[in-house]
């Protein structure tokens, strides 16, 4: 509710929130290069998590696509650090490929703003064309969660396909320099790093805006009964639309970031298996929190990076099970379990009917 | 040459319908998106490799064409027997979970993939297709078609054939559609939707298995082949709709035949976003595929 | 009462699958007006209810609300935007969201997106919340999940969510189903109240109720309007009669339209 009181829970949320953000932004201080690095990686994760977690949590839209809008932002990105690196000149893969000029839609990605904004743009605009072909027509539940996976498969296709433009299954690689800056340096690291904390922080920010809006609260009354919403007179497609470009936005601006602490994209980075792989993060983290989103996706991330280079193995069947566990024991995740414990007093007094309502 | 596209896209047709088979049933039934299914592919797969290693350790070379004829049913059991487990483990806690089910099945499949690359190793094998189906129909100068091919074509209208007897025809089948069009009505009934839904599950399963017995046919098999056809198989399922088989074969004819014309036209990855294009288009025309049921209800 | 027609329906016809659910219905709802809807089962009073909001589609036939707009060619949403609001039969609220949020998002208000993104919960929006809940008589769960309140209460929740979203014209599908005899009267003499002033369209089984809250029924039967008149002109008529009769011999009906 919009009742800003300042109760006690209220202020020890405030307190833990502040000594979150105090903990990412000194974050440097501590860690090796390397993890920082690593740790950068995560908070681009957990950027998309939020995304992932507005349409999925509060609106019951289940996208397997967001590693297209993922892709596309860092696709951006990579762009322009491409060009950067070979001066403006056609990039090396195009050169294998035989093509000697820079393609006409190559060229404005030389410059760092336009390609900030087609980051953000791109995913935007593919999620708002997607969203109006299939909301407007009541196509919802499972039938659009399958079009988006159907998104992924062909746009990394393409992506594969069109290799004299895209660099193929390789991706887009090799950068050298930001806006002037060297990518490899400690100092523009710990930059970088800073960045993406403050971003995911004003993400963070703008999402619990967005969830505790009236706004917010129609896209929850969507996910419990689209078909009520419409009869008290919102029209449900818009608000579908509206929340799955923002999430798809959001994904832009965490793939553009990604790519800045990774160094590399390529399709097999945002095809059907990274894809779900956001949804587990955010799934394990608790849907409808916000902040069980971003801890699952850092926590998922962390754990793979330990585990999966010691057993490869173990790790898949460990994702795979983690997966069945969480979906039919712990609906709402972890945050959800911490909840329930929380409030099962107040839960036993209430009812026996709303919580099982899975988001369909 | 049309007509060889003509044959080229039936093919594609054939195996995305026995694909897309198990899948339009079981979500017709229970509201359950099978992303294993897949698996179930790959596991018929590696049952009818099992069983032409079988053939070649025990049995003398000249029986070695007739493996085929048992792999087919082998490929159906093994499936069917592992899709009863699912059912009977994991996918009953699902029931009208659409979502959820598509994510813990995904998790299903993930471990199964697993399974198949600690087994069998990572690499493809090849599984040496019977001489019998070597060779092609000679129809004109230039234009062959394969008996492979046409073997598995006739191989689909069977399995087709057999699950419209099966729904429309037997006591079980009619047990089944009952509960797929009010399940609390078939259950005060007395019909067991349990056993209907186990059963269905299974048999559903047992089709993936058959498809993956076909799909050695086409090349050599790994432990992610499934993961090939599941995307399309299910865009087979939206296209067509639920509740009906003619949808679901309209649904692959259309996606098959396009996907053939288009790659002609264009190329590979051109051709795909065109279907995808065109099937979205055709949603805006019919949002819910070529059959849909409708209902009263609110949500 | 009031003489201009809110809401007229000429020659409404309604297919499923080749089953014509409804044949031509004519219904004329004067401003101010409370109506009954009767008839025996599967003759189409719910389907009408639906076609007047929206749902359903008619295939042919005309809809025509305050005299101009033809709503057969609107949206759902642009519908209740116009003024018709609609209870179903099962009580439909917001499971997972609290009594005032359910309350606060039908309430009559800009609805398109940018309007909700930055609207405030103003003083005279909380009174107008808080008086509604009073009526509904679930001040003291205004902080409860939806979904955790008890059958009646989740009825009076979706009446209140509808007068709260202040329609001209209310549609109400079986609103007393399941409720106590008590929360009967008190639902019969809230629809008079708000009879004062918007238009009201109820479809009911319970005969007791009609009988002591209608001033006008229509009775429909086979998709077709059978008689329309007062209460007295209605149990009169002998075609009503032999069609509750004979389709259904509920000791209720028959003794109420004897």
């Amino acid at each position: 509710m919009l009742q800003q009181k300042w109760t006690p829970q209220r202020i020890w949320l405030l307190v833990g929130y502040a000594a979150a953000a105090a903990a990412l932004f000194s974050a440097p201080m501590f860690a090796s290069d390397f993890r920082l690095n690593l740790l950068a990686k995560f908070l681009a994760f957990a950027i998309v998590a939020l995304g992932l977690d507005l349409i999925w949590g509060y609106t019951g839209i289940l996208s397997l696509g967001h590693g297209i809008f993922f892709g596309l932002g860092a696709y951006a990105m990579a762009m322009y650090l491409k060009l950067e690196a070979s001066g403006g000149m056609p990039p090396d893969f195009m050169g294998w490929s035989g093509l000697k000029e820079l393609p006409y839609f190559w060229k404005p990605f030389e410059n760092f703003g336009f390609a900030v904004a087609m980051g953000i743009l791109i995913p935007s605009v593919l999620a708002l064309v997607l969203g109006y072909v299939t909301f407007r027509n009541r196509i919802k539940g499972v039938y659009f969660t399958i079009l988006t996976q159907a998104l992924v498969i062909i746009t990394t296709t393409l992506l594969v396909g069109q290799q004299a433009f895209t660099g193929g299954t390789n991706g887009i690689t090799g950068y050298s320099t930001i806006l002037g800056a060297s990518l490899g340096s400690a100092d523009t690291k710990r930059v970088l790093y800073w960045i993406t904390a403050a971003v995911l922080i004003a993400v963070f920010i703008l999402c619990r805006y967005i969830v505790g809006s009236r706004f917010g609260k129609v896209l929850r009354a969507i996910r419990d009964g689209e078909n009520r919403v419409r009869f008290i007179g919102y029209n449900p497609a818009i608000y579908q639309m509206v929340i799955f470009t923002i999430s798809a936005a959001i994904a832009g601006i965490a793939g553009m970031l990604f790519v800045l602490h990774v160094g590399i994209i390529s399709p097999s980075m945002l095809g059907i298996v990274p894809s779900i792989e956001m949804v587990l993060w955010v799934a394990i983290g608790g849907r409808g929190t916000l902040i069980g989103a971003a801890l699952g996706a850092i926590a998922m991330n962390w754990a793979k990076s330990e585990f999966s280079t010691a057993y490869p193995e173990g790790w898949l069947f460990f994702m795979g099970g983690l997966f069945v566990i969480v979906v039919v024991f712990m609906p709402k995740g972890i945050a959800g379990l911490i909840g329930q414990i929380k409030f099962r007093k107040k839960r036993k007094e209430e009812d026996h009917e709303g919580i099982r309502n899975p988001a369909v | 040459m049309y007509l060889l596209q003509l044959f080229n896209g039936l093919s594609i047709s054939s195996i995305l319908l026995l694909v897309a088979l198990g899948l339009a049933i079981t979500f017709g039934l229970m509201k359950v998106i099978n992303m294993a299914h897949g698996e179930l592919i790959m596991i018929g797969a590696y049952s009818t490799y099992l069983t032409q290693n079988i053939f070649k350790a025990y049995l003398p070379a000249s029986m070695f064409d007739w493996y085929f004829v048992l792999a087919i049913p082998a490929s159906f059991a093994i499936a069917f027997v592992v899709g009863l487990i699912l059912e009977m483990s994991l996918i009953r806690f699902l029931y009208g979970r659409p979502l959820d089910s598509l994510l813990a099945t995904w998790g299903v499949g993930l471990v199964l993939q697993q399974l198949a690359r600690s087994i069998f190793g990572a690499p493809n094998v090849a599984v040496t297709s019977p001489s019998w189906l070597d060779g092609g129909l000679m129809i004109m100068d230039g234009t062959l078609l394969p008996y492979k091919r046409l073997f598995i074509i006739a191989l689909v209208i069977a399995c087709l054939v057999a699950m419209y007897f099966y729904i429309y025809r037997s006591h079980e089948g009619r047990r089944m559609r009952a509960v797929m069009q009010n399940r609390d009505m078939a259950a005060c009934l007395g019909v067991s939707t349990r056993r209907v839904d186990a059963m269905t599950f299974a048999i559903g399963s047992g089709i993936a298995g058959i498809a993956g017995c076909a799909l050695t046919l086409m090349g050599s098999i790994g432990p992610s082949l499934g993961t090939y056809y599941i995307v399309d198989a299910f865009m087979v399922v939206v296209l067509g709709g639920v509740g009906k088989l003619v949808g679901t074969v309209l649904g692959a004819m259309g996606i098959g035949m396009f996907n053939t014309l288009f790659e002609y036209w264009t190329n590979a990855s051109l051709g795909k976003v065109l279907v995808f294009v065109c099937i979205v288009a055709f949603l805006q025309w019919k949002p819910m595929g070529f059959v849909a049921m409708r209902s009263r209800s609110l949500d | 009462m009031k003489e201009s027609v809110i809401l007229q329906c000429d020659d409404v016809t309604v297919e499923f699958d080749g089953f014509k659910a409804i044949q031509g219905m004519n219904l004329k709802l004067e401003k101010g007006e409370l109506r009954f809807l009767i008839g025996p089962n599967g003759a189409g009073k719910t389907t009408m209810l639906d076609v007047i909001c929206g749902k359903v589609r008619p295939s042919s036939g005309k809809v025509t609300f305050d005299g101009k707009v033809d709503i057969t060619r609107k949206k759902e949403h642009q519908i209740a935007e116009l003024g018709i609001g609609r209870k179903f039969q099962a009580p439909s609220i917001f499971p997972s969201m609290t009594v005032h949020e359910n309350l606060e998002i039908a309430m009559r208000q800009k609805r398109t997106v940018f309007a909700t993104m930055f609207a405030k919960l103003g003083d005279d929006e909380r009174s107008r919340i808080d008086y509604q809940l009073g009526m509904i008589g679930l001040r003291s769960k205004a902080s409860w999940r939806a979904g955790g309140l008890s059958h009646g209460e989740k009825q009076w929740l979706e009446i209140g969510m509808m007068l709260l979203q202040e329609p001209e014209i209310l549609l109400l599908d079986e609103p007393v189903a399941g409720m106590t005899d008590k929360e009967t009267d008190k639902t019969g003499e809230l629809l008079h109240e708000i009879a004062q002033l918007r238009s009201i369209v109820v479809v009911e089984h319970d005969m007791e109720f009609v009988r002591n809250f209608a001033s006008r029924v229509t009775v429909m039967h086979e998709g077709k309007l059978l008689k329309e008149g007062s209460m007295d002109e209605v149990q009169g008529d002998d075609r009503v009669a032999e069609v509750y009769l004979g389709k259904r011999r509920d000791a209720d009906v028959s003794r109420s339209t004897a």
